[in-house]
């Protein structure tokens, strides 16, 4: 469905000018309107960001009588210290590190090898190996037979919980195989007259004339999985082992349920000038990377979106 | 659903797997043995590539145990289950389970939940990225246009998570949404904790995490119009509003019909994450949703066969949807998913 260079989208323009004509009347303020609307999307998009960083620096009387929009009130840094003086924090920043690079690695693995195989056009049941990835895209087990799976493979309170069960996204594998279908065969086949086996060649040849797949692929999985906080909230038991995601659902869903006149007496009510630096130092890392990380993105998107 | 995903291991037997054996030998001259298409023994297949085939063992465990058991795990819908005992349940008891929910007034209020949510983010966050595609591709200033991208794409990238804790900022009582209303006059709301706003703040925060991110694909479609049928309507009188409804729209109708199907395929399967962490009891009325609900009798009240079964229905209603969805859109406008 999409044939094109997914590089050059963000700098072609797609609709040519009037080419000299000028532009009517009506067609010129459609021009202010619209710049006035994108901008209106910027500040929405922005504004909730720009919130909670003004909030992390205030002081939590200042937000408790609605003072804080833009602009810190009662500046102070002493929020970030008692936060980053809690030593839970950290304990479930470097689980959060931790999980997000292990699992990373295993499903770069298992896609990487998985998407070799689909690619190769000759291989016999090839369709079939196909199918029986993406059928789990349409139809699944659940919720609840997967928690009973991986409870009684004793896999609670343990790094695999978090691993193993989304070890490959079918998505992903799919981005990749179409990018392995169109590296030129000639290399492949010089590998195989060097005599290199399978293995070799995937690793000496295809590999290295991929890294802008596997870096995406990478990029993909580190971001949600760092993201994710579902499958630890489910088989995670004790605190020491929850990611930073479960640890600032906790703090938040405190909130929520004494906001809510339900306070329970393991959710204690956290001030929002705490909420806010969490959450701050949570996004921090993807904030810090995003500006890089964004085209590789966009590129896969569209590698992914070219039909199978 | 059979978990029949380890035949392709070497070695298997020559007649296990029917996938590929549905195209015709061409007629004619023996092709090459890897040519494509062609059927190669599997004697002769696996004695070439079975190092291919042993790259594919690990994935393919991984399909079968973390995919296809749970489907098959499945059946302690229909039967009786004991937690710590096998993961496939204990005796049958045919279809009380699913009596059981199809009785359960509260079953009906989650499933009428699940189906208006669903529509309503059918009907609202679908065309979004549409409108803001076209916007996006009237702007003339390369770095504008860029820059509103890179900004609609965060939300993309953020934990469902931290989106969760900003809308209870935003929302609260003392929040900026509340600051608003009241410098207009009215009252403060406590938008979390009433019902009737439940479907606003969800369709809307999901507009807001989406709509950059879904102009991906669209912008893309509309780079490979061809200018020519621009320069053509131009030619025949249409003006730019004309031209962006005969050229345009049907340019980039294959993507809208194809994201479409595929919205369709989710449609029961909301932001389930979203909803967990923002919803509470008061809410419910509203909120709570099939997959909420399943999540509460089968890990909260410990009734894994009651929620299985709710959850089996869910899925089959899913599958039924994109399935229906994509043979009448293949049978009305010629393009599918497959």
């Amino acid at each position: 469905m999409v044939t094109v260079d997914p590089t050059k989208v963000a700098d072609r323009i797609a609709r040519p000018s009037t080419g000299g004509i000028r532009d009517s009347r009506g067609y010129r303020i459609f021009q202010v309107f619209n710049t006035v609307a994108l901008l209106g999307v910027v500040v929405i998009t922005l504004y909730p960001f720009v919130n909670i960083i003004a909030q992390s620096f205030s002081g939590e009387s200042y937000i408790r009588s609605g003072q804080v929009n833009l602009i810190p009130r009662g500046f102070n840094v002493t929020t970030y210290e008692l936060v980053m003086s809690d030593s839970m924090f950290w304990t479930s920043y470097r689980n959060t590190v931790v999980y997000t690079v292990v699992a990373t690695l295993i499903a770069m693995v298992l896609t990487t090898c998985y998407a070799y195989v689909l690619s190769k056009k000759h291989l016999r049941g090839r369709t079939f190996l196909i199918g029986i990835a993406v059928f789990t895209m349409f139809f699944n087990g659940g919720l609840i037979p997967n928690y009973v799976l991986v409870t009684s493979l004793g896999l609670k309170n343990t790094l695999w919980a978090i691993v193993l069960p989304n070890a490959i996204s079918v998505f992903n594998l799919l981005v990749m195989k179409s990018f392995f279908e169109n590296l030129p065969t000639e290399l492949e086949e010089a590998a195989k007259i060097d005599g290199l086996n399978t293995y070799k060649t995937l690793w000496y040849v295809v590999l290295p004339l991929s890294k802008a797949v596997v870096a995406t692929m990478v990029l993909f999985y580190s971001v949600a999985y760092w993201n994710s906080w579902f499958q630890a909230f489910l088989y995670m038991d004790r605190a020491e082992l929850f990611p930073v995601t479960v640890y600032l659902r906790n703090l938040i869903a405190g909130a929520n349920a004494s906001g809510a006149g339900l306070g329970s007496s393991d959710l204690a009510q956290v001030a929002s000038n705490i909420q806010a630096v969490t959450m701050v130092l949570t996004v921090l890392p993807i904030l810090f990377v995003y500006p890089f990380i964004q085209r590789y993105f966009v590129s896969g998107v569209m590698l992914g979106s070219v039909k199978q | 659903m059979s978990s029949q995903g380890t035949v392709a291991e070497p070695p298997p037997t020559s007649t296990s797997m029917p996938a590929t054996s549905t195209q015709a030998a061409p007629p004619g001259p023996p092709r090459r043995p890897q040519s494509r298409g062609g059927k190669t023994p599997w004697r002769v297949a696996l004695r070439r590539d079975w190092q291919l085939y042993s790259l594919a063992v690990l994935p393919l465990l991984f399909f079968l145990i973390f995919r296809y058991l749970p489907m098959a795990g499945n059946v302690i819908a229909f039967r009786t289950f004991r937690p710590g005992g096998s993961i496939f349940g204990e005796e049958w008891v045919g279809l009380r389970y699913v009596e059981m929910f199809l009785n359960d007034p509260a079953f009906w209020n989650v499933f009428w939940n699940t189906i208006i949510l669903g529509t309503l983010t059918l009907v609202f966050v679908f065309p979004m990225p549409i409108i803001l595609a076209l916007l996006l591709n009237e702007v003339r200033v390369r770095y504008f246009k860029r820059f509103v991208q890179t900004v609609s794409y965060l939300p993309h990238f953020l934990s469902i998570v931290i989106i969760a804790g900003m809308l209870m900022q935003l929302l609260s009582l003392e929040g900026t949404v509340n600051q608003i209303v009241t410098a207009l006059g009215g009252d403060a709301i406590p938008f979390l904790q009433q019902p009737e706003w439940f479907r606003t703040v969800y369709v809307s925060s999901e507009v807001w995490q989406t709509v950059g991110w879904g102009t991906i694909l669209y912008l893309a479609a509309l780079t490979t119009i061809d200018p020519q049928l621009y320069e053509a309507a131009r030619i025949d009188g249409a003006n730019r509003w004309r031209q962006t409804w005969h050229v345009t729209l049907p340019g980039i109708r294959p993507t809208m019909i194809v994201l479409l199907i595929l919205n369709i395929g989710t449609f029961m399967a909301l932001g389930f994450e979203k909803i967990l962490l923002i919803y509470n009891p008061l809410t419910y009325p509203t909120a709570d949703v099939i997959a909420t609900y399943l999540y509460r009798i089968g890990l909260e009240s410990n009734n894994f066969s009651y929620a299985a079964a709710i959850g089996l229905f869910e899925a089959i209603i899913g599958l039924t949807l994109i399935l229906s969805a994509n043979a009448i859109s293949r049978r009305a406008v010629g393009t599918s998913l497959w």
